[in-house]
């Protein structure tokens, strides 16, 4: 006990020094640091969770039947080009991609492994693994069976997931300045959080959208009382109306889509209507030229996310790629529609499944008040400990104001999150971090009892609570190691909080106080220990 | 100044003579917490069974039955209107509704815009939406953490100590769950949301301090006194580690009664669990595990393989780890 060395001293001195500089600038109001905090000392500062700075949590789901159906209809579109495209060409006939698979029939019964050989060419072997995202099967001679290899559905969906990742983060921030996290989370979910936006119904309406627009003919000839039932005519679709007014005809073949977008922005009408107008590249412009020469006079219909938003008629060629989508649009709607447009179509439809929200006075009032019983549950801890040990009461507290400062510094430079049960763990290691204290005083109580001189009691107190400070703190190691890996969100808060403060407290209450009591005998040659 | 002792110097409180009552009480505690789990079941948040809740400060105190009648005319299902933390406030309640996952956040929404129309000057101050298979997977991810962390603990005392510790810990972290799922089925006014289990797996570690401690003393007083009988010795003790249990407790206990008065409401039934888990750990270490370990067998030379190797190398053990 009396030869506590120097280095020693100097090395837990300047390690608690540090971390009380770390812990500063969390403790300085926001706006106030810039101007009361030098530049050059550490800039950390804890980062608070959605439940204390208010904002939203959204998690998405992929919608993987929907996938799937998407993957389906373009494989079918492949297969049907390649076929047709291919010397000599390939007549197929009888496509269906019911069941999740893709089958048809090859009209020319010695065409069959042509066929075969040709989709194998365009279903090309991922490289690495040499797996197939698509198994082809001949049936009955004539019939082609593609069914969708686990392997591909998922990294068709990862890709997905990926790129629907991007088109989420522009949506909600298309100029990249917010601080906002989006994240994939696992293989088919996307998680969102937006602090200090509380309400999430507008985030939702930008996000939740497909925003898969395409041009279609309207089918002029189909009979309309067919179409209330909802049948279409060979080649034809019935699509509802966006605005509820009924059902409409379109013909299948899309002529221009969304992808051919580079523009989309919300404008007005002659009537003062709000409106999208949006532009198309130079493939899209010329194709879209193309088809409203061709079809003059007639009918098409603007479609998004299989609904018609409108279907007004092509009065002359739209030949510059500048076009106008007309509905029934308020001013915000059409702002979402064109943010959505410009900023490409999700490649999957996305469901929520867990939303949270926080308004920033409900997050201020629980710092507050967090802060307020820190503090006094702080006081009282202290209180107690001075009262029960005296002298050694006293260091034990000033080992716990430091351990409260380690905590905030080590989080602040980790950059990990503050959750309101993080104010809870925050408070309940303020009570057990006294413990290793109690368990040493205790200790060095009992042994100056059994008639130990003041050295040796002092000695074998610090040395014997060690085993039962290490085994004790173990134990609540593996509970909050536990609660950090299956917990989410504020529930990961609480479990950082409780394991920086488990390693913190020991290092304080053991070595901190340790030191303390060396310089205290060194200094005063004690000759009565109270304690 | 004189010193507050809340426990005097050496006592010798033959705590083990109870041993069989305390034995036969915790044991019926144990029983009528699960029942009452399995009776009265309890009061799930929508983090466990999907749903959405919608928190509003209204500017003055509302009607209930008023506001619960207004909401029905929505048609988003049975309310449940809750006050909380003063009369201002309200937790307004819908249960998951048929149908397609996707129709859920569709009645937040409905509930969003119809409040602060009906009722001028309220602000919605909160609100969330869980999904059936989001709530599933957090109900089954919790139960597995709370399990594999009482197992775990277990493990690591088994190895620390020996089996005997490892069985004790286990059955006094199960009663000291079950006796708080059971104040949770009784008193239905608390919710059983995520916070719980964090507040379960900070009991599973927390209820265990003193448990481990008193082990760490059984274990050198094992070394020590080899001739001494168990039950005296574990009196023995559990006596010298008195202090430091009711002194730990009461001071874990103090901080978290200024939480439970002065800190947020959202916490509160996180800061009582774990407030009640302390509570009951403090009685469960003296009553379950130490007991435990005379009804299984511990014997004086329980750790004399433990001794051989400490002398071994030179002791090292019974010093710092």
């Amino acid at each position: 006990m009396l030869n506590f060395p120097r280095w020693k001293v100097w090395l837990i001195t300047l390690t608690i020094a540090f971390g009380v500089l770390l812990a500063i600038p969390s403790l300085i109001a926001p706006t106030q640091l810039s101007n009361s905090w030098p530049s050059w000392l550490p800039q950390y500062t804890v980062n608070y969770g959605l439940d204390l700075a208010g904002g939203s949590h959204l998690l998405m789901e992929a919608d993987e039947l929907d996938a799937a159906n998407q993957r389906l209809a373009s494989m079918e579109e492949t297969v049907t080009t390649e076929l047709r495209r291919n010397n000599p060409r390939i007549d197929i006939g009888d496509v269906s991609s019911s069941g999740g698979r893709l089958a048809f029939v090859v009209r020319d019964l010695r065409q069959v492994d042509a066929a075969v050989e040709r989709l194998r060419e365009v279903i090309q072997p991922v490289a690495v693994t040499g797996t197939r995202d698509w198994d082809v099967h001949v049936v009955d001679e004539a019939h082609i069976v593609l069914t969708p290899t686990p392997n591909g559905t998922q990294r068709t969906l990862r890709e997905a997931m990926t790129e629907a990742r991007d088109v989420v983060r522009r949506r909600i921030d298309p100029q990249g300045t917010k601080e906002i996290t989006v994240i994939n989370q696992g293989l088919s979910r996307i998680l969102v959080q937006v602090p200090g936006e509380d309400d999430p119904e507008g985030l939702k309406n930008l996000i939740g959208k497909t925003a898969r627009l395409e041009f279609k003919l309207v089918d002029e000839d189909a009979d309309p009382n067919l179409v209330q039932e909802g049948r279409a005519p060979p080649g034809s679709q019935v699509l509802p109306m966006a605005d509820g007014t009924g059902d409409i005809a379109v013909k299948r073949r899309v002529i221009v889509t969304g992808d051919q977008l580079i523009g989309a922005k919300q404008t007005f009408d002659q009537d003062g209507r709000p409106e999208v107008s949006i532009s198309f590249n130079s493939t899209g412009a010329k194709r879209f030229g193309r088809v409203t020469q061709e079809y003059t006079g007639k009918r098409f219909a603007m479609i998004l996310d299989d609904k018609v938003l409108s279907a007004p008629s092509i009065n002359q060629p739209i030949l510059g790629g500048q076009a106008r989508i007309m509905g029934s649009f308020t001013v915000q709607s059409a702002n979402d529609l064109a943010i959505s447009l410009a900023s490409g179509k999700l490649p999957v439809k996305l469901n929520f499944i867990e939303e949270r929200t926080v308004s920033a006075e409900l997050g201020q009032d629980s710092i507050r008040k967090g802060a307020i019983a820190s503090v006094i549950a702080t006081l009282g801890v202290m209180l107690f400990m001075i009262l029960t040990y005296g002298r050694f009461g006293i260091y034990a507290t000033t080992a716990l104001i430091l351990n409260a400062l380690l905590i905030l510094g080590i989080m602040a430079v980790f950059n990990a999150t503050l959750t309101l049960p993080g104010i809870a763990g925050f408070v309940l290691t303020i009570g057990a971090a006294v413990d290793a204290n109690v368990l040493i005083n205790e200790r060095i109580r009992e042994e100056q009892r059994r008639g130990r001189k003041i050295l040796d009691a002092l000695e074998t107190g610090y040395k014997e609570a060690s085993t039962a400070i290490f085994d004790a703190n173990i134990t609540n190691v593996i509970a909050a190691g536990l609660m950090f890996y299956f917990g989410s969100g504020p529930i990961r808060g609480f479990a950082v909080v409780l394991m920086i403060g488990i390693v913190t407290s020991v290092f304080t209450a053991v070595n901190f106080t340790q030191m303390l009591v060396a310089l205290w005998i060194q200094r005063k040659r004690p000759r009565t220990l109270h304690i | 100044m004189k010193l507050l002792k809340l426990i005097p110097d050496n006592t010798n409180i033959d705590f083990m003579r109870w041993r069989n009552v305390a034995l036969v009480i915790s044991i019926l505690l144990t029983v009528a917490g699960l029942v009452l789990v399995g009776v009265r079941g309890l009061n799930l948040g929508i983090d466990f069974v999907g749903g959405q809740v919608v928190q509003v400060n209204f500017a003055q105190p509302v009607n209930t039955e008023d506001l619960r009648a207004r909401i029905a005319e929505l048609r988003v299902g049975d309310a449940t209107i809750q006050e909380f933390g003063d009369d201002r406030t309200y937790q307004i309640r819908l249960p998951k509704p048929d149908g397609p996952e996707a129709a859920a956040p569709a009645v937040v929404t409905k509930v969003r815009a119809f409040v602060p129309q009906a009722y001028p000057g309220a602000v919605v101050s909160a609100g969330e939406s869980v999904s059936g298979k989001v709530s599933e997977e957090l109900a089954s991810d919790g139960a597995f953490a709370i399990a594999l962390a009482m197992l775990g603990i277990a493990i690591f005392i088994w190895f620390r100590f020996e089996w005997q510790f490892g069985v004790g810990a286990l059955a006094t972290l199960f009663h000291d769950v079950c006796l708080i799922f059971g104040f949770f089925a009784l008193f239905q006014k608390f919710q059983v949301d995520l916070n719980i289990v964090a507040a379960f797996l900070a009991v599973v570690g927390y209820s265990l301090n003193d448990t481990v401690v008193i082990y760490d003393r059984i274990r050198e007083n094992l070394r020590k006194f080899r001739k001494m009988d168990v039950i005296p010795l574990i009196n023995l003790s559990l006596n010298e580690t008195l202090s430091r249990t009711i002194v730990t407790s009461m001071s874990i206990m103090l901080a978290l009664t200024m939480l439970l008065v002065f800190g947020p409401d959202v916490i509160t039934g996180l800061t009582l669990a774990i407030l009640l888990g302390t509570f009951i750990g403090t009685y469960s270490s003296i009553y379950i595990s130490a007991p435990i370990l005379v009804w299984l067998g511990i014997e004086p030379d329980s750790f004399l393989r433990f001794e051989e190797t400490d002398e071994e190398s030179g002791g090292a053990s019974t010093s710092v780890p």
